[in-house]
């Protein structure tokens, strides 16, 4: 038997504090999984930057949390109300920037993550899915 | 109003704590309030205590950056004190160093080194 999966949990994405709430949300779900410090620094900080990327480029948005306990490992979805971006690649990029950040955002959430997808979804808006085994 | 931080004069240093669930829109604030107290207290030292963060983010970190820049403008040195070592490693990989602001471990690391320099 593989361990029981602990129910998803969904942050709305509307305000900026609510970034705050994505980020303590899937904070409190790596320690459920017993995370490693730096496993989960390292999975809350890429949340942080795509939770922030969905409400300043995508107009708000909603993370949903999920997470599996055989193998530990915790993924997040999140998607936006937003344009889309019109060349993922280059958005990837790190120092490329449309709203005078320092255009590490995505590229270092990539970065800090086992998996990481994004793409303009045919009804509209940005998804990004992130996991790690923690 | 949530828990914004609030910054204390001791010796020309200013300290100030930031709390775990501050906004973009409060550390915007607080880098503003702290550059305007950098000068009408004619601080010499700022030190910011980040040991409630959880994670410090690209925009955390480029804000600390900024404001490490803007007070050495002002002829104030700025310490970042109390980073947790899997914070430190995390902004390593994001390619964050923190350009501009000096670290120590502690508050009283910090406030030593500015003794030594007769900032404090």
């Amino acid at each position: 038997m593989t361990g029981a999966a602990a129910a998803p949990r969904r942050i709305e994405l509307k305000a900026e504090r609510d970034i705050a709430a994505a980020r303590s949300a899937v904070s409190r779900a790596c320690d459920e999984l017993q995370a490693s410090a730096l496993r989960k620094v390292r999975f809350v900080t890429a949340v942080s930057e795509i939770a922030r990327n969905a409400l300043e480029h995508g107009g708000g948005g909603t993370l949903e949390i999920s997470a599996s306990r055989a193998p530990r490992r915790i993924a997040v979805l999140c998607h936006d109300n937003g344009p889309g971006i019109l060349d993922i690649d280059q958005a990837m990029r790190d120092g490329f920037t449309t709203a005078g950040s320092m255009g590490k955002g995505l590229g270092g959430a990539r970065r800090l993550v086992d998996r990481f997808e994004i793409r303009n979804r045919p009804e509209g808006g940005v998804e990004v899915r992130m996991s790690s085994q923690v | 109003m949530a828990d914004t931080a609030s910054v204390y004069l001791v010796e020309h240093v200013l300290l100030v704590a930031i709390p775990d669930n501050i906004t973009d829109t409060e550390i915007m604030s607080l880098q503003e309030e702290l550059s305007t107290r950098i000068v009408s207290d004619g601080a010499r030292g700022v030190v910011i205590d980040i040991a409630a963060l959880e994670i410090v983010d690209t925009f955390v970190g480029r804000v600390l950056a900024q404001l490490s820049s803007m007070a050495r403008l002002l002829a104030a040195e700025t310490f970042v004190v109390g980073m947790r070592p899997a914070v430190a490693m995390t902004l390593v990989e994001l390619g964050m160093d923190l350009h501009g602001s000096r670290t120590a471990l502690t508050l009283s690391h910090a406030l030593r080194a500015l003794r030594s320099e007769g900032l404090a």
